[in-house]
């Protein structure tokens, strides 16, 4: 009803606006483009106003939110890439204003006035040179800063870094740790189960992945003999999809058996001492991470806004990224001032319906601290007995 | 070819209005088109500014438009969210932007600036024209379907565009989307085939290409990255089609979707990434490049001065176009990509902004001493320069990879994107319908109501898109329903995300609200509007030496001869401050 009665009103002004203004067209005689001085004034007068507010309003933002705005860096490449952008804010708002005032302060004072000739003025060389050299080393200045500290952070993570895999799906964050080798175990989509939700390779792991897949096929040729016998009655389509994924999940038993003959004894067993959790994210303090992101159906991307970091995680792909916490979640409260802040670890790629909700709480602690809840939250990432 | 021939053509109602194959006309079918999809686009992103200004409310406004399958007791699915989001996002950069503004101008401006009677082809243009007009139709019915639109994000990335069961709107919504573009790039493609070669062969006598407005400059560069960069989006689209149907892997490896293990491997949902932003990036300046031609020649018509370095305007037109193709990569740098080709990617990237700076630096000093008649199309212009800025440099923000990866898909890339390509191709729209409206209709648009219509939707604009940077630099995720999930760790930057998205809605709804003036202006000017006069901007290119009065062939007898460049306004020695281009030299004048 409001929404009918908005539309009604605007429409109301809009016609009224109009009748008048023709009105006035017609006593004074006046066509559509005649742009009087009056019209000029004004609207230079309007531009005046407007670049005040506009202008105004961007500093009166950064006043108000400046400080708040970033989250403060958490992690060390964090610390280089906040005063990165502070260089580049710096140039980036100076053009900002300066040639936005530029602009508005030229329309004002050449607003047209009856009488007035334009200066004609088609090229100046010298003019051209000046404003494509000085962006040109404007931005060789911005290149340099910024690829800089972006080698800095891609490159290889030092010797005792620590190796995290972060695993997304639809609408979670798994995180398996790698334990005493810092060698996180094989994986392979296929052997995931509700035992083994990593689909971590194990000796175990990859025979009951072949005696899940066997069972499968031999349910789904059961039903499938069953409806041919006539006990059970089936649409066309129903038993030709029957048939396709019983040939489906052989064709992915056999992938298995011959993904089994591969592993040789030493790599079966590097998984042994990982250790998983959905709960939260911990991390030691001062200790370098490296991340290693994987994902069980869409894209997501980890994204640690504290902490400067993101990465898509991407299906059938293994991504990357490192960084070294350095202020832990204590610490943060003391300077944000906020009892209840947290670290968090949110999915910034649209993943699906609940994408806004699919985030990790993560903490910053001394070591002391992470042995204590790695004891009482963490666990072997396959339930599978070992035989 | 004789003038006549086309002069005395017995036109029905059906010929001349519908399946026409004048230029100006479809041109006119193009802009009604784009005007109603673009409603629909603005009225999406009203609700869901709804929902984000005012998270999980009730609204009855809400329940009005979304029924009770989408908003039951008034609050927003959270389905249909994405869907909103992802539908306006395809209507405004296609539909709207490069369907609407090169599809209207183009099919305008080009036989009349260049002096030609019609396209090279009447019949593919008018196909163009059917062929976008039922991808329309298509896309808008994607709104009406039982498990809702494609709401995976305008950009459709696989896996989740692939598989109905990670996202409702991947069935039947993602195949009429598909469907959907394949046309429209259809539609696009015989379009600009048909700009080149009209702007190649049939230009008017003297009309050398260094003597073409600038506006066709930028329709003829805009219609080749078309050529090229289309057909990589329909390639792109065709792989995902046989992905979703025939099983086929290209983008899809070791996934499991809905408890169900897939058997395709080997595939990367990076392939999808990198095909479709090569498209994706040229497409910003499929987008950009007409909206700077029309304001070329608005700036200069209204300063009354020849536009600042016509050459430089050319170089850094074809800088820019060239430039477009190397830098897709920018929107790749947090995928996994080796970080040396990101480092690549950054110089690329920032290499635009030199002819972008020389762009804006010549419109600028266009200004500088010049008799500045503020036309409604003027004061789009001037706006058009403005957020070309403000957008301009928080896109060097985003180039640097490294500071991309705190913003990278947050509400400072909406914002920034929304400001540099959206709001500046929205106000070189405007100023192109205000200025050239007389040459569509034969009647003038209202100027008092022109320039309200201008300064409420800069205000509300800025208003809209100055707090959003504010928003991602705090760390706000884009596509998000809402934010409740900062309640959980960050309480204070909660409160700022909510204050500002409050401000931001309310600046959008009025912003939409705005709107209505323009719609009245100009439905009512087209009927009962002042009746035009020839030259009522006093001119210099081609298109108001023709009569007010359309005819099929645009000039009756001889077509006009060039013999000068369109920029020779205020020109001294010279009787009027404008030499429209048929005039001849004088003696001993030089030529510029």
């Amino acid at each position: 009803m409001v929404f009918w009665i908005i539309i009604i009103l605007a429409l109301v002004t809009s016609a009224q606006l109009m009748r008048v203004s023709l009105l006035a067209k017609k006593i004074g005689n006046k066509r559509e483009e005649d742009i009087t001085d009056s019209d000029n004034n004004l609207n230079a007068t309007l531009f005046g106003i407007f670049a005040f507010f506009f202008l105004g309003s961007v500093v009166f933002m950064i006043m108000k939110y400046g400080n708040g705005l970033l989250p403060i860096a958490a992690s060390e490449h964090g610390q280089d890439l906040d005063v990165l952008f502070n260089i580049n804010w710096v140039i980036v708002l100076f053009v900002f204003f300066a040639v936005n005032s530029v602009l508005f302060a030229f329309a004002i004072k050449y607003r047209g006035k009856e009488g007035n000739t334009a200066y004609y003025f088609a090229h100046d060389n010298r003019l051209e040179l000046i404003w494509t050299v000085v962006p040109a080393v404007v931005l060789a200045v911005i290149i340099i800063f910024g690829l800089r500290t972006w080698n800095d952070i891609t490159s290889k993570a030092s010797d005792d870094t620590r190796i995290v895999e972060v695993y997304g799906e639809q609408f979670s964050w798994t995180v398996r740790y790698s334990g005493e080798d810092n060698k996180l175990g094989y994986a392979d989509y296929k052997l995931i189960n509700g035992e083994n939700p990593l689909g971590v390779i194990t000796p175990a792991s990859l025979d009951a992945a072949i005696e899940g897949m066997s069972n499968t096929v031999n349910d789904l040729k059961a039903e499938i003999s069953a409806d041919s016998a006539g006990t059970a009655m089936y649409s066309e389509a129903k038993s030709h999809e029957l048939v396709l994924r019983m040939e489906k999940f052989g064709r992915i038993k056999e992938r298995i058996i011959k993904m089994k003959s591969h592993y040789t004894a030493d790599k079966l067993t590097v998984a042994d001492d990982d250790y998983m959790t959905k709960l939260e994210l911990h991390m030691v303090k001062d200790q370098e991470y490296q991340f290693i992101f994987r994902s069980k159906d869409v894209i997501h991307s980890a994204y640690f806004p504290h902490f400067r970091a993101q990465m898509n995680v991407v299906p059938g792909m293994r991504t990357k990224f490192k960084f070294k916490p350095i202020i832990s979640t204590e610490e943060m409260r003391e300077i944000t001032g906020n009892e209840d802040f947290n670290y968090v670890l949110l999915c910034n790629k649209i993943c699906g319906e609940a994408h806004s909700n699919m985030h990790m709480i993560v903490v910053v602690e001394s070591q002391e601290e992470f042995d204590a809840w790695k004891k009482e939250n963490t666990k072997a990432p396959i339930t599978i007995a070992q035989n | 070819m004789s003038a006549h021939a086309h002069v005395h053509h017995k036109e029905s109602f059906i010929t001349k209005y519908i399946f026409s194959q004048d230029h100006k006309m479809i041109g006119k079918q193009f802009l009604i088109t784009a005007i109603f999809m673009a409603i629909v686009g603005v009225f999406l992103s009203v609700l869901f500014r709804v929902q984000l200004g005012w998270p999980g409310e009730s609204n009855s406004f809400l329940n009005m438009f979304l029924g009770d399958t989408w908003a039951p007791e008034g609050v927003m699915h959270r389905g249909i969210y994405l869907g909103l989001v992802t539908i306006h996002g395809t209507i405004m950069v296609f539909f709207v932007l490069t369907g609407g503004l090169s599809g209207t101008f183009s099919n305008l401006l080009i036989p009349l600036q260049l002096g030609a009677r019609d396209m090279a082809s009447g019949f593919l243009n008018m196909i163009s024209y059917w062929i976008f007009l039922l991808s329309s139709v298509l896309m808008l019915f994607g709104l009406f379907l039982e498990t809702g639109p494609a709401n995976g994000g305008w950009t459709v990335y696989p896996p989740l565009s692939i598989f109905e069961e990670t996202i409702s709107g991947s069935g039947m919504g993602m195949t009429m989307w598909l469907v959907s573009m394949t046309l429209f790039i259809a539609s696009s493609l015989i379009g600009s085939l048909n700009y080149i070669v009209t702007i190649l062969n049939l230009r008017t006598k003297g009309m050398k290409m260094t003597r073409m407005p600038l506006t066709i400059w930028a329709f003829f560069v805009t219609a080749i990255l078309g050529v090229l960069s289309f057909p990589v989006l329909v390639s792109a689209v065709v792989l995902m089609l046989m992905d979703r149907t025939l099983g086929t892997s290209f983008y899809i490896s070791d996934v499991i979707v809905g408890g169900e293990m897939m058997e395709q491997s080997g595939g990367s949902p990076i392939l999808y990434e990198h095909l479709f932003w090569f498209l994706g990036h040229p497409e910003v300046y499929i987008i950009l490049l007409p909206a700077l031609g029309l304001t070329s020649e608005i700036v200069s018509t209204n300063a009354r001065k020849p536009i600042f370095g016509y050459r430089a305007m050319i170089g850094s037109i074809l800088a820019i176009a060239f430039l477009s193709f190397i830098v897709w990569g920018h929107h790749m740098f947090v995928t996994g990509m080796n970080p040396f080709l990101g480092g690549v990617f950054v110089f690329t990237t920032l290499l635009i902004a030199i002819p972008s700076a020389v762009k804006v630096f010549n419109y600028i000093t266009t200004l500088w001493r010049g008799n500045i008649r503020f036309t409604p199309a003027m004061l789009f212009s001037v706006g058009l320069v403005s957020a070309f800025i403000t957008g301009g440099i928080t896109g060097i923000i985003l180039a640097d990879s490294a500071l991309d990866i705190q913003v990278h898909d947050t509400m400072f890339v909406v914002a920034h994107f929304h400001v540099v390509m959206g709001l500046s191709a929205i106000l070189g729209m405007f100023a192109g319908v205000y200025h050239w409206f007389p040459k569509m209709f034969g009647r003038m648009m209202n100027t008092k109501l022109g320039f309200l219509h201008f300064w409420i939707t800069i205000v509300c604009a800025y208003g809209v898109f100055l707090p959003m940077h504010f928003v991602g630099i705090g760390g706000a995720p884009r596509r998000y329903y809402d934010y409740s999930v900062y309640e959980g760790f960050d309480t204070n930057q909660l409160e700022m995300i909510l204050d500002l998205n409050v401000i931001i809605s309310v600046f959008a709804i009025i912003g939409a609200i705005g709107q209505i003036i323009f719609l009245y202006n100009f439905f009512y000017s087209a009927k009962k509007g002042q009746k035009a006069t020839q030259n009522p901007w006093k001119s210099n290119t081609l298109e108001w030496t023709m009569p007010v009065e359309h005819i099929h062939g645009n000039w009756p007898g001889e077509l006009p001869t060039v013999h000068r460049w369109p920029y020779d306004y205020s020109k001294p020695g010279a009787d009027d401050d404008f030499i429209p281009q048929n005039v001849p030299l004088k003696d001993g004048e030089e030529e510029h």
